[in-house]
């Protein structure tokens, strides 16, 4: 069996499935029992100076029958005492000693305050902390969460503070409410940051009721922007952490979460480099029994890949992810049909024609069969009527030769190749 | 009347195709959607439903994500025989049954599911289960049925030493010899047998208990001992031309469709099978399946007291078998070559209720007639293995092995499971209870093992 043991900056873990900063992590009886349950880490509910919530907080957006596709709120930190949660910290750090516990904190932009927090929850005995510097509702319009985590030197600035007391890794965590996450992943670098994480929450507005043209939720009628989250997102997510784990100058370790629902995704995320995943939706929609098949499924996935350890999966795919300037203009792909699996629902046709490149054909075969043929040379490779396609197997993606007197050729060398020749003349 | 029609033929390429599975597996795609369909619910009646306990949820939930290994993990840790039990299992009445989606939409296919799951670690030829560090401990198991293979399983996982005596040629009990290959075919069965033995745990096939090797030598040999010889023939109808050459035990019958020979030709034939419970339901399919031309179950009482499933039922209509309700044999006519010429039956009607509260069926008057058949099968259920009960001297009723919770009989170290343990008026009995009555004996012996290592050490 692979080994599955994770570590973040030095904060070692049995797994690398924490419970993200949220509402399942928000005491010592849900924490233990998800410890209980498989979990390998979890960052607990973000504390800071105690907040009022409101009533309700959470809306989901169902698509094509999943309940929770997407998952908004417009919760805050957590509303217990401070006191409360470290007592908590320190009763479930010496029940697991060996699971992570992470603390998230949020203060405003002020060296003290800052300070203190650190101190007393490093105290608690935890094993890192986490600069919550991305919560886009309620804390941001007091200055906090991520309106600090929009600004990069406030980003700096706070994370160096932070530093200044710190004995344990700090990561910071970081908004993906912001046009590129590479600048204030940086900035948290320059401020001594040992991780990053990300994503946070983005901002989101789950819905209109038609009847009552509230908003969802609302709180009495009245609606405000929230945070969303949960399957929905995992592309923007995991986007963030290739860009991160690709740029120069954010050389530290990731902690990737957004829309991570099984060890599929978990993978997917540490491909991309990502050193270990947080997950808060999926447990949120299932409990937190849903880490065994985690933890299984990327154990067995492993042992089939013949992975003995996470660092051998972790960042693998970094150095595919480019630029589009990078990608090579004449290769090609086409789409082919096979008829003996297709079921013909003639999706991939009606795509294709009504919004591709009108490259599938319906045809009869000899005996009269329906059949469909793509017409490979005007076919651009676009994946779209595979994507259509609701049979696995009925239309592959095949590489198929460069048009002819093709060489391989990307737009960064073709640029090149046309400056190289305007300068020459 | 007589066997007019014997000239009929039927190819060897033609029975294997009719013995062939019936029900095809699911695809990739409608395997995935329909396990993204399952609600994950949490304390699931389904997992109540199941006599061995299958976590069906996260079985299910594996599906979906690609774990593919460890839904089959998650399947045959509770159920040794779980790719059998996905195909024969009365789903409708068990897990499928207790499925929260009845009524609010169709219930999920978790038989097909647990079908798809272990047919990929069959395809994929993966070793699910290891034997645990090996004890001292020595068990003997007669008989390797269902329930023996899961007693067998679970002993070996924690490291104890198992023999298997079976009488018959080849391991598997009922689910090798007696469930028809067209629900069940033998492939599946052998890869469980493969599983079991590959931990370690022999079998000696052909070894009778009571001929081969008696129940002393087990007792000196062995620290416990577990009986799981199931049930015997067909009992007799006690009529007059029962001798009559064309008269077969259901049983038998079936298992001439299973050992490889199709050695009862049927071809053109006119076949009464009497009784309704499932191995009538086998009988007669496997009749048409031999090319019978016509095919009757006889059944004393009416569609509502018969014990075959409704999904059994729908199947034998579908194979054109038909029903003959409120019918009792009583004479098996013969022609000068001894060879079943005819059954005598007499109509019936429901009486008063007897002692199971079943309406007792009653012959009407002056109501005899004939049916026009060659081939008569009897499937009025199975005789009680007495011999072998009364040489190990256990306690019965019946011919059913009087056992408590954890299916200890009245010898000491002595453990009794599946249907040598299945009481009457229980319905039917399963692959699915004999394999979890295994499971529980062995963790009984299991307890017992350890607690008498530790008070001597
Ligand atoms: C035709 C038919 C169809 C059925 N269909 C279904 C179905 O669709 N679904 C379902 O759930 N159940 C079905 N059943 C019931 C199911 O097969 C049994 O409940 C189950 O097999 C019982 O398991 P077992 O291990 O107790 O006994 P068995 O499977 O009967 O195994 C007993 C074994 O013990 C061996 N044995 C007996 N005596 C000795 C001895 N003295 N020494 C050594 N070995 C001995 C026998 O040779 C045999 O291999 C069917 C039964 C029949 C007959
Ligand atoms: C109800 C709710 C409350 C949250 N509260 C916090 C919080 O207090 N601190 C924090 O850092 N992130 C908070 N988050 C964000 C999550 O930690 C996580 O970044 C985000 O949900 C993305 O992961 P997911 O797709 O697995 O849910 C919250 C999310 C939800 C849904
Ligand atoms: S889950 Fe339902 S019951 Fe529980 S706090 Fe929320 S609204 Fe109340």
């Amino acid at each position: 069996m692979a080994d599955l043991t994770t570590n973040v900056a030095g904060i070692r873990s049995p797994n690398p499935f924490w419970l993200a900063s949220a509402p399942p992590t928000n005491s010592g009886y849900q924490v233990q029992r998800a410890f209980e349950a498989g979990w390998g880490g979890a960052v607990w509910k973000t504390m800071g100076d105690p907040i009022l919530n409101v009533s309700s907080r959470f809306s989901a957006v169902s698509f094509g029958g999943n309940q929770v596709a997407g998952f908004n709120n417009i919760e805050l930190i957590s509303d217990r005492p401070l006191e409360v949660n470290l007592r908590e910290i320190e009763e479930t750090k010496r029940l697991y000693p060996e699971h992570a516990i992470i603390g998230s904190l949020m203060v405003e932009p002020d060296r003290d305050k800052w300070h203190e927090i650190v101190k007393r929850v490093e105290a608690a005995g935890v094993d890192g902390l986490e600069l919550n510097f991305g919560c886009p509702h309620g804390m941001a319009e007091r200055g906090m969460g991520s309106a600090s985590g929009q600004v990069p030197e406030l980003v700096r600035q706070q994370t160096a503070w932070v530093k200044e007391v710190a004995r344990t890794p700090v990561i910071v965590k970081l908004t993906p409410n912001i046009t590129d996450i590479t600048f204030t992943a940086k900035a948290a670098v320059e401020g001594g940051a040992d991780a990053v994480s990300m994503i946070n929450t983005i901002n989101s507005l789950s819905g209109v009721d038609l009847d009552s043209w509230n908003t969802i939720p609302n709180v009495d009628g009245k609606g405000a922007h929230g945070g969303y989250c949960g399957p929905a997102v995992k592309p923007i997510a995991l986007n963030m952490v290739g860009e991160c784990a690709r740029t120069p100058g954010i050389d530290v370790p990731i902690s990737g979460m957004g829309g991570v629902s099984s060890w599929q995704e978990a993978a997917e995320f540490m491909l991309m480099g990502a050193s270990n995943v947080q997950v808060c939706t999926a447990a949120m929609h299932h409990g937190f029994r849903i880490v065994e098949d985690m933890i299984d499924g990327l154990s067995n996935y492993m042992d089939e890949k013949g992975l003995a350890s996470l660092d051998q999966l972790i960042g693998q795919t970094v150095p595919k992810y480019s630029d589009w300037g990078d990608l090579d203009l004449t290769y090609r792909v086409a789409a082919k049909i096979n008829n003996d699996v297709c079921i013909n629902c003639n999706k991939c046709y009606i795509a294709c024609e009504d919004t591709s490149h009108q490259c599938i054909d319906m045809l009869k075969d000899e005996d009269g069969n329906d059949i469909l043929r793509v017409r490979e040379d005007d076919c651009v490779g676009c994946n779209l009527c595979s994507i259509v396609c609701p049979v696995d197997g009925a239309i592959d993606m095949v590489e198929v030769a460069r048009k002819v007197g093709d060489e391989p050729m990307t737009w960064n060398e073709r640029q090149q190749l046309m400056a190289n020749a305007g300068s020459n003349q | 009347m007589s066997n007019h029609r014997s000239d009929a033929w039927i190819s060897t390429e033609q029975l294997q195709e009719n013995f062939a599975e019936v029900n095809s597996p699911l695809s990739t795609t409608h395997a995935v959607k329909e396990s993204n369909r399952c609600l994950f619910c949490y304390d699931a009646p389904c997992i109540q439903a199941c006599p061995t306990g299958i976590d069906i949820p996260s079985f299910i939930k594996k599906i979906a994500s690609g774990n593919l290994k460890g839904s089959a993990v998650t399947i045959m840790d509770a159920n040794p025989v779980g790719a059998s039990c996905a195909r024969v299992c009365p789903t409708e009445e068990l897990c499928e049954g207790a499925c929260v989606l009845n009524g609010e939409s169709e219930p999920i296919m978790i038989g097909d599911l647990q079908r798809y799951a272990t047919d990929w670690a069959i395809r994929n030829e993966q070793v699910l289960f290891e034997a645990g560090p090996s004890t001292s401990k020595h068990i003997a198991i007669v008989g390797s049925g269902p329930a023996g293979l899961a007693a067998a399983r679970e002993l070996a996982r924690f490291g104890h030493q198992v023999t298997i005596f079976e009488a018959d040629d080849e391991p598997g009990g009922l689910n090798r010899y007696g469930i028809v290959s067209f629900r069940l075919p033998v492939d599946i069965v052998k890869w469980e047998i493969d599983q079991i033995v590959n931990m370690g745990v022999t079998i000696r096939t052909n070894t009778a208990v009571g001929k081969d090797i008696s129940p002393e030598e087990l007792r000196e040999q062995f620290d416990s001992i577990i009986i799981a010889v199931g049930m015997g023939s067909v009992p007799e109808l006690h009529m007059e031309g029962e001798d009559a050459s064309g008269v077969y035990d259901a049983v038998d019958f079936v298992r001439s469709t299973k050992d490889g020979t199709f050695s009862r030709n049927l071809a053109g034939k006119r076949v009464a099978v009497i009784g309704a419970g499932n191995t009538a339901v086998d009988a007669a399919t496997c009749s048409t399946r031999l090319g019978a031309e016509h095919v009757s179950i006889v059944y004393r009482r009416t569609k509502n007291e018969m014990t075959a499933y409704p999904f059994e039922f729908e199947f034998a209509k579908q194979d054109g078998i038909a029903f003959q309700w409120l019918t009792s044999p009583v004479k098996i006519e013969k022609n000068d070559h001894g060879e079943v010429s005819g059954l005598e039956c007499v109509q019936m009607e429901l009486g008063e209720a007897d002692q199971d509260g079943r309406q007792r069926p009653v012959p009407i008057q002056n109501s005899n007639f004939m049916m026009d058949v060659d081939v008569v099968i009897r499937a009025i259920g199975q005789e009680r293995l007495q011999d072998t009960i009364a040489m190990f001297g256990l306690e019965h009723t019946d011919g059913v092995v009087t056992v408590d919770a954890s299916y200890a009989a009245s010898e000491p170290n002595h453990f009794a499971v599946g249907d040598v343990v299945f009481g009457s008026g229980q319905g039917e009995a399963m692959v699915v209870s004999a394999a979890e009555q295994g499971k529980q004996a062995a963790y009984t012996i299991h307890q017992q093992l350890s607690a008498g290592t530790q008070a001597a050490g």
